[in-house]
């Protein structure tokens, strides 16, 4: 036969953003460490190495932040003008920036001065990035030029001419040392091959585009301008595979979370969107007080750092996750006690005699089942018997999960069994019946159940009212949140009649309205007399 | 179907399983149960019915195995015979007419030639107790008029009568005395419960009485609850009682255990109590039983119990109170709120079933296939609750989608409803609940329609409510990058003047919706949910409203509650013509453009079937049924018949079933009932599963032992078998059972002839060279034959095997052919 059927327990959908992994995710960092610049940032880049510290580029300056530090931990300022672009080598040890008179310097993070200077460009370098190989720097300038660079000997080695814009973002693959990407103010992106002469692939993005991004494994190319954020798959020789426009400004900055699983991108309209790489769909979102121009993002997502346009650091850096082994925990029975005889194989004259599993039943379910009405009752009132200690500060279960005793109360009055239950309480355990009534009484979701149990709850205890002065407070209180309900009803309707009149005066198009209304009146629930 | 009779209306299955008792047969092996007019044999291991026992023309009312031979079965009814049968074949061994009507029967081991029943004579009301003496003589009928009283003033129910202590007693209550019978002194003793005359224990009335086996022990059950142990009750003065207390509700049957150590009571709790030792301690529970429990049976081995529930059902519970088997029949316990309905994928009959379930009943087997637990809460049966009710339901979408409506309603003010959307699932071939509404509408819900058009892209519903809107509801897709699903949200609210919604109904095609508002029809397209047009008779309040179909689907068609049936031209948006008719049941053919029409007047109900094209019905039956016809619905056919007369026309492709306000399902039919329900060619079912236990593990392994040695030896024959099995005429005589059949020196002839025809049909030139053969297969048969009939077997068969081989002349093979023939008919006859 079948078995205990537990309680329903009434659910409400919740209200507002929708609680998924991606958000628990993304919300599970600390408040943010604003950090005050001298310009705007136009560039955060963290070393790929330990200990990961990153470097900030602003105005003529770049700071070296280490991971927890409010101050730079080193600052590089032989700038004569604006810097760009302070971007780490693969192993951490070197940096490179371009600036807007045309130079692009080399820095070793340990020094002060300048490795190498590469001189050619003639207008400001936007962007520049270190190849695979490590011992080339690719360059991109206002000069509508690309230009590669070897380190050693800091000489020229190759100059691409193809755009026709200013060039303003760019990345090397970090696969192959010869390839790279540049996207250019002339709508383009470009991936060049420092093999041949020219470039192997272009794509027209539509917009000037602001950032370029190359996915891990070098098939995805994202671009970034204008308010468009495009995906490309370059093994299909650059199709375009989505695009996406969410941003209502134009889109800055893009960056990958470590998994590969996540896109980010930061916009003018000060928003940072998170994005699923499979399905390219919104997952998560940030808000951040002013335009956003740079954006990275740490090693495992620990930290995520944004520069914005008011030459404010935003640093958010992840909760640390060893907070909820607070609470001794209760010794659990060993792991062998539950697998203890499952994996017994039948011999050949066994009789397998499977027990049935025993269902979990939650407590107030277990006194439901064997008829304690009383007990599921203050159960799930989580009354706290003999301890006046804990009866100042509210019980947890009626708080948090209202909607649980609701549906006990509603329970027991199917069984018709409320007014059994209700009754024979004294002072400390009516009042908290009263308690939570006077919380919840006045939810539209809980009221009809709760002003059933409300007059019930009346009626039983009429005779003896007036003998506790806590109890006759409470029944003051429910009786001031009944008026003040009845009250609200009527100034309701009232506006309910006047948008009636409204909407009569206007022309009805359809025979049909589809006006959304409210509960016609509040069932009058009974006065209580005090 | 080549003859045409005329159409009837018959009962088709649903009978009633719980209306008295079920006995168990002497192993445990066959439970017996009353079902309307017949007896119904089933097995305790596999719940398949095994027999059905034709032959009562009245309600069956009471069964009791014969004392003096354990293979065969009483039966008395209220058509006033007492009938004799064999149970294992399911044949009628002999009738006594008794002549008046009999309302319960007992037996006696001790008396051996007469049974007990209970017979009112004079007044309606006013039954006795009187014993029957059945005469040996060997006829097929015999009068038995030979009636000695016994006890006056009884209780009809046999609940209130038991046979104690070897038949020294019979104890009989009623109201609030216990009266007992002795046999050997011939004087009745009368108790009388001291408190009865005070009004405070007014509920203390006798419902039931059992006694003790072998002690001196009466048990009787109350009204409230209590159980009463009577001892020393040959004394009138020092007689003694002891109570027993644990049901709160009327105690409904009581049963002592074989033994006689434990007593069995149950009552609308739905939980059967174990009393160990008649000690309120010592108690033992089998809870939710499901429903009120009505009868509690023993069986005579002791190893099984059961339990015949209000909802028509039996539940078979071992010694160790586990439930081992349920017999369900068609719920009939509760009013149908959702009508009848046909599932699209199994054809299954879908209504109301047990609290808070749908049942699907397989209208071809007269067994419930499944139930659905719908509002998926604790059940607590108890006088005066008010229960979730399980009010609307409606498949869509070719069977996908399940929609059900659940309501609540306290008091005037307090609606408790709940829509809840269920989708099928192919891989646990069930239905799945995918959303749960709540409060759908601000007042009860009419009517729920799905639209079923077979282009639609979208799944949707319609519901209307009382509280003056229609809804529509469509399936959107919910799924996420998290997860897939697909949920129902509202997609329109329409409404007229505010007036009640009370019908709605898509076009077949499904592009337009009629919702009828109290007496104006309302027709909304589909696509843009704009008002049509609006169609208004001023006849009452529309009662039903449907579409026609085919080449009618122009028409809609309104019946209204003065009793107006209107039809409505969709094209010119005018009245086609009106009717009076007091429609209670509108019914579409699923399959035709029919329409059935059931109407209700003072005397009865009356049939009407017409094509909305015409007026003029094509089809009238008066009087189908005298009660208010509730339901009706047009079942398919899985194979179309073909009536050519016109009026059964309509019955070709569907047939119509309809249920009453008792809850009888009945059906139109030509054929008789006996020829509608299906073979039972099972014979001994049950011998041939037999449970693995822990005895057969031990006993069953020498046997298969032994079995496979025989097999070795045996080889050839087994080859053989199968053709010898496939000749009917040899099969007929396996099967019927060797005490009615004729002498087996007028068999034996046709026994061997119908072997050697069969070899003919192969090759007539082996005959010659596989006599000798055929000698040893024939007696090898005949073994088999013993084996397979041993149970039934009085006489002996073995002058069969070794008989006269010889070839017969054609004109001996003619003679015989033609006595095969009437032989045949004999036996068919039985």
């Amino acid at each position: 036969m079948a078995g205990y059927k537990p309680v329903a327990i009434q659910t409400y959908p919740i209200l507002g953003e929708k609680i998924t992994q991606d958000t628990l995710y993304w919300n599970n960092y600390k408040t943010p460490v604003q950090i005050k610049e001298f310009g705007a940032v136009s560039k955060v880049d963290f070393s790929p190495q330990p200990p990961y510290n990153y470097a900030v580029t602003a105005s003529s300056r770049i700071h070296i932040y280490g991971r927890y530090s409010q101050e730079p931990i080193k600052t590089f300022s032989r700038f004569k003008d604006t810097a760009y672009c302070a971007t780490f080598r693969q192993d951490g040890r070197l940096l490179v920036a371009g600036s807007e008179d045309g130079g692009v310097q080399l820095f070793d993070i340990s020094g002060r001065a300048p490795l190498r200077q590469f001189e050619g460009h003639t207008k400001a370098v936007h962007t520049v990035d270190f190849t695979a190989d490590k011992y080339h720097v690719v360059s991109g300038a206002d000069d509508y030029t690309v230009k590669l660079w070897d380190i050693p000997n800091s000489k020229e080695i190759l100059t691409f001419k193809e755009h026709s814009d200013y060039v303003r973002c760019g990345c090397a693959s970090k696969l192959n040392p010869d390839l790279f990407i540049t996207g250019s103010y002339d709508h383009t992106v470009k991936m060049f091959d420092a093999r041949t002469s020219e470039s192997v692939l272009s794509v027209e993005h539509g917009q000037p585009v602001e950032s370029v991004l190359l996915f891990p494994s070098g098939g995805l190319l994202v671009s970034a301008g204008g308010r468009y954020v495009k995906v490309w798959d370059m093994l299909k020789g650059g199709q375009l595979l989505v695009s996406l426009k969410n941003h209502h400004k134009t889109v800055t900055c893009l960056c990958l979370s470590s998994s590969g699983q996540r896109l980010l991108s930061g916009s003018l309209d000060r928003k940072v969107k998170v994005y699923s790489t499979t399905s390219y769909k919104v997952v998560h979102s940030f808000d951040y007080a002013a335009s956003i121009l740079s954006l990275a993002l740490a090693h495992e997502d620990e930290t995520i750092v944004v520069g914005m346009t008011n030459g404010i650091l935003s640093v958010k850096h992840r909760k640390s996750e060893a907070k909820k082994e607070s609470l001794p925990r209760r010794r659990r029975p060993a792991y062998r006690t539950f697998i203890k005889g499952k994996n017994y194989m039948k011999q050949r004259d066994d009789i397998l005699i499977n027990r049935p599993a025993k269902k979990h039943l939650e407590l107030y379910d277990r006194d439901l089942k064997h008829f304690r009405i009383s007990k599921a009752l203050d159960r799930v009132l989580d009354v706290m018997q003999d301890s006046d200690f804990f009866l100042c500060c509210f019980p947890t279960c009626t708080i948090k999960t209202p909607e649980i005793t609701v549906s006990i109360i509603k329970e027991l009055n199917r069984r018709g069994v409320l007014a059994n239950a209700l009754a024979g309480r004294d002072e400390k355990e009516i009042s908290h019946v009263l308690n939570f009534l006077i919380r919840n009484l006045s939810q539209p979701r809980f009221a009809p159940v709760l002003i059933n149990a409300a007059e019930i709850i009346i009626d039983i205890y009429l005779p003896v009212i007036g003998q506790s002065p806590v109890v006759d407070k409470k029944f003051l209180l429910l009786q001031g949140l009944v008026e003040k309900e009845i009250d609200y009803q009527r100034e309701l309707l009232e506006t309910l009649g006047m948008m009636d009149m409204l909407f009569a005066t206007m022309r009805r198009k359809e025979g049909t309205s589809v006006l959304g209304h409210t509960s016609d009146g509040f069932p009058e629930n009974k006065k209580i007399e005090s | 179907m080549v003859e045409e009779e005329n159409i009837r209306v018959v009962r088709c299955g649903g009978s009633e399983l719980n209306f008295r008792r079920a006995v168990f047969s002497a192993d445990s092996k066959y439970i017996f149960c009353v079902s309307g007019d017949f007896v119904k044999v089933y097995s305790t291991v596999t719940e398949e019915c095994v027999h059905i026992l034709h032959g009562h023309r009245n309600l069956v009312t009471g069964i009791q195995l014969n004392p003096n031979n354990h293979l065969q079965l009483y039966s008395c009814s209220l058509d006033g015979t007492i009938k004799l049968w064999d149970y294992i074949d399911g044949i009628l061994i002999k009738t006594f007419i008794v002549g008046c009507k009999l309302h319960a029967l007992f037996t006696l081991a001790q008396a051996e030639d007469s049974v007990f029943v209970i017979v009112n004579k004079e007044k309606p009301d006013i039954f006795q107790l009187v014993s029957v003496k059945l005469s040996k003589s060997s006829s097929q009928e015999v009068e038995a008029k030979e009636l000695s009283f016994v006890l006056d003033y009884i209780n009809q129910s046999p609940k209130c009568i038991a046979f104690g202590n070897e038949g020294v007693y019979v104890a009989a209550v009623r109201e609030f005395y216990l009266s007992v019978y002795f046999f050997k002194k011939k004087t009745t003793s009368r108790f009388t419960l001291s408190s009865s005359r005070n009004k405070k224990h007014a509920k203390n009335n006798f419902t039931c009485v059992a006694c003790h086996p072998t002690e001196d022990c009466i048990a009787s059950g109350h009204m409230d609850g209590k159980i009463r142990l009577w001892r020393n009750f040959y004394d009138d003065k020092k007689y003694t009682y002891t109570c027993l207390h644990w049901h709160h509700d009327m105690v409904m049957d009581l049963a002592f255990s074989v033994t006689g150590t434990s007593l069995l009571s149950g009552g609308r709790e739905s939980v059967l109590v174990e009393w160990r030792d008649a000690t309120e301690k010592n108690k033992e529970f089998l809870p939710r039983l499901g429903a009120t429990i009505e009868h509690i049976s023993v069986s005579p081995a002791g190893d099984l119990f059961c339990t015949s529930h209000s909802d028509n059902k039996i539940i078979i519970i071992h010694r160790n109170l586990e439930a081992s088997a349920v017999i369900q029949g068609l719920v009939k316990d509760r009013s149908i709120f959702t009508g009848l309905m046909i599932d699209p994928r199994t054809k299954a009959l879908v209504l109301n079933g047990k609290p808070g379930h749908l049942q699907f009943y397989s209208l071809q087997n007269d067994k419930q296939l499944y139930n659905l637990d719908i509002i998926q809460q604790e059940y607590i049966n108890d006088y005066g609750l008010i229960q979730i009710e399980l009010t609307k339901a409606a498949f869509g979408c070719f069977g996908n989608w399940l929609a059900t409506v659940e309501q609540r309603q306290e008091k005037e003010t307090e609606l408790e409803l709940q829509m809840k959307l269920w989708m099928y699932n192919k891989k646990t071939q069930g239905f799945i609940l995918n959303t749960k509404i709540n409060m759908p509408h601000e007042d009860c819900i009419t009517a729920l329609c799905f639209c079923n058009a077979e282009k639609s892209e979208q799944p949707t519903l319609v519901t209307a409510s009382k509280d003056g809107y229609f809804k529509v509801w469509i399936l959107t897709d919910d799924s996420d990058i998290y997860k897939k699903a697909v949920g129902w949200t509202c997609d329109f609210v329409g409404s007229y003047h505010k007036y009640q919604a009370t019908n709605c109904c898509f076009s077949e095609d499904g592009s337009l919706l009629a919702v009828s508002f109290e007496e104006i029809v309302t027709i909304w397209d589909s696509v843009t949910w704009e008002l049509k047009c609006t169609f208004c008779q001023r006849a009452g309040k529309i009662r039903h409203l449907c579409f026609g179909r085919l080449t009618c689907s122009k028409y809609l068609l309104g019946a209204t509650e003065n009793g107006i049936l209107c039809c409505w031209n969709l094209l010119s948006c005018a009245l086609e013509w009106n009717a009076k008719l007091n429609v209670r049941v509108m019914e579409p053919d699923p399959n035709s453009e029919n329409i059935a029409a059931i109407s209700q007047s003072s005397v009865g109900s009356d049939l009407f079937v017409f094509k909305p094209s015409e007026p003029r019905p094509l089809y009238i039956q008066k009087g189908i049924s005298r009660e208010e016809v509730q339901w009706g619905v047009f079942v398919p056919r899985d194979v179309p018949e073909s009536f050519t007369s016109e009026a059964y026309q309509w019955l070709n492709r569907s047939q119509f079933y309809f249920l009453t306000k008792s809850q009888s399902l009945l059906t139109f039919s030509t054929k008789s009932p006996e020829e509608k329900l299906t073979p039972t060619s099972k014979q001994l079912l049950a011998e041939e599963s037999l449970p693995t236990t822990p005895f057969y593990f031990i006993l069953g392994k020498h046997r298969q032992q032994q079995d496979e040695k025989l097999n070795e030896t045996l080889e050839n024959e087994l080859v053989q078998l199968p053709l010898t099995e496939n000749i009917p005429a040899i099969s007929e005589l396996l099967h019927t059972p060797a005490h009615v059949l004729p002498s087996a020196a007028f068999l034996c002839s046709m026994f061997v002839n119908s072997l050697l025809l069969s070899k003919e049909t192969k090759s007539a030139k082996e005959i010659p060279e596989d006599v000798d053969m055929e000698e040893e297969k024939e007696s090898e048969d005949s073994d088999e034959e013993n084996d397979f009939t041993e149970k039934v077997q009085d006489t002996s068969n073995t002058g069969l095997g070794e008989d006269i081989i010889h070839q017969l002349s054609k004109s001996e093979e003619k003679e015989l052919r033609k006595f095969r023939k009437i032989d045949y008919s004999w036996i068919a006859a039985l």
